[in-house]
């Protein structure tokens, strides 16, 4: 997530358009993973005082936005999820209580 | 044009990434302290892979205390093969690790690229860890964190590249 990495000012940030868990591109695209790969090489020598972030918005995940959303998603949510699910719950009921 | 950071995240995401506190803690920047083509280069991920002959990340512990998550880290060989790949990860469909792990650590890729001297080289031990952590990350600032950097700089690496998964 390059907005949070310049939050944070990482001195150099690579933008992919991919899903989670594929920050080298998608499996078997040896020329995306290439591509992706030479780019976080070339940052290295960047040597500006501030950060740099280089974004390869050009790139095209081979899936469609609505399968690559859901496709990078776990089978099961992941147990915060349902820890703050149950907290939000918790919270609500207080309130009405209240 | 930037790419858009939330493009693959539920809405309700947003919100929480955005609302994360800033540390306060000065940025570190630093150069190359020599050219590329003499530079050794580790790679780091965060996707959860692990060698099937090493111990798998503790996913059990996640599920009983879900703002926790495993602090430690795998060494991942130059050389590893697909088929010697796993992985453990709540938070992410790991399916496309087991068909090719260099969507996140992209070992290959990079073994090509030093052949054809786009760079120094490869580390030989790379890295790897389970994203989810717990907040403030602990262990990592006390512990795993310093210890890396120790190997890092025995095997002589020059840059680490961290692809978050």
């Amino acid at each position: 997530m390059p907005d949070t990495a310049a939050k944070y000012e990482l001195p150099r940030i690579l933008g992919v358009p991919f899903p989670f868990g594929h920050a080298f591109g998608a499996p078997n695209d040896v020329e995306m993973q290439r591509e992706v790969s030479e780019a976080a090489i070339d940052l290295l020598t960047d040597e500006s005082a501030v950060t740099v972030r280089k974004d390869l918005e050009h790139l095209e995940w081979p899936q469609d936005d609505r399968t690559a959303y859901k496709d990078w998603q776990p089978s099961e949510p992941s147990p915060i999820i349902g820890y703050n699910a149950s907290r939000r719950d918790r919270i609500e009921e207080k309130k009405q209580v209240l | 044009m930037p790419v858009d950071s939330y493009r693959y995240l539920p809405r309700s995401f947003r919100e929480g990434f955005e609302a994360f506190p800033i540390q306060e803690t000065e940025p570190v920047r630093a150069n190359l302290a020599v050219p590329i083509t003499d530079a050794k280069i580790a790679l780091m991920t965060s996707s959860g892979l692990y060698l099937e002959n090493q111990e798998p990340f503790d996913t059990d512990t996640e599920l009983e205390n879900p703002l926790w998550g495993d602090p430690t880290y795998r060494e991942i060989p130059r050389d590893t093969k697909q088929q010697e790949i796993s992985a453990a990860h709540l938070h992410l469909n790991t399916r496309d690790y087991y068909v090719d792990f260099n969507v996140a650590l992209p070992l290959d890729r990079f073994a090509e690229l030093e052949s054809e001297k786009y760079f120094g080289s490869l580390a030989d031990i790379n890295y790897s860890f389970m994203g989810y952590q717990q907040a403030g990350t602990p262990d990592w600032r006390s512990n795993q964190g310093p210890e890396l950097i120790g190997k890092l700089k025995e095997q002589g690496v020059h840059a680490l590249i961290l692809a978050p998964a």
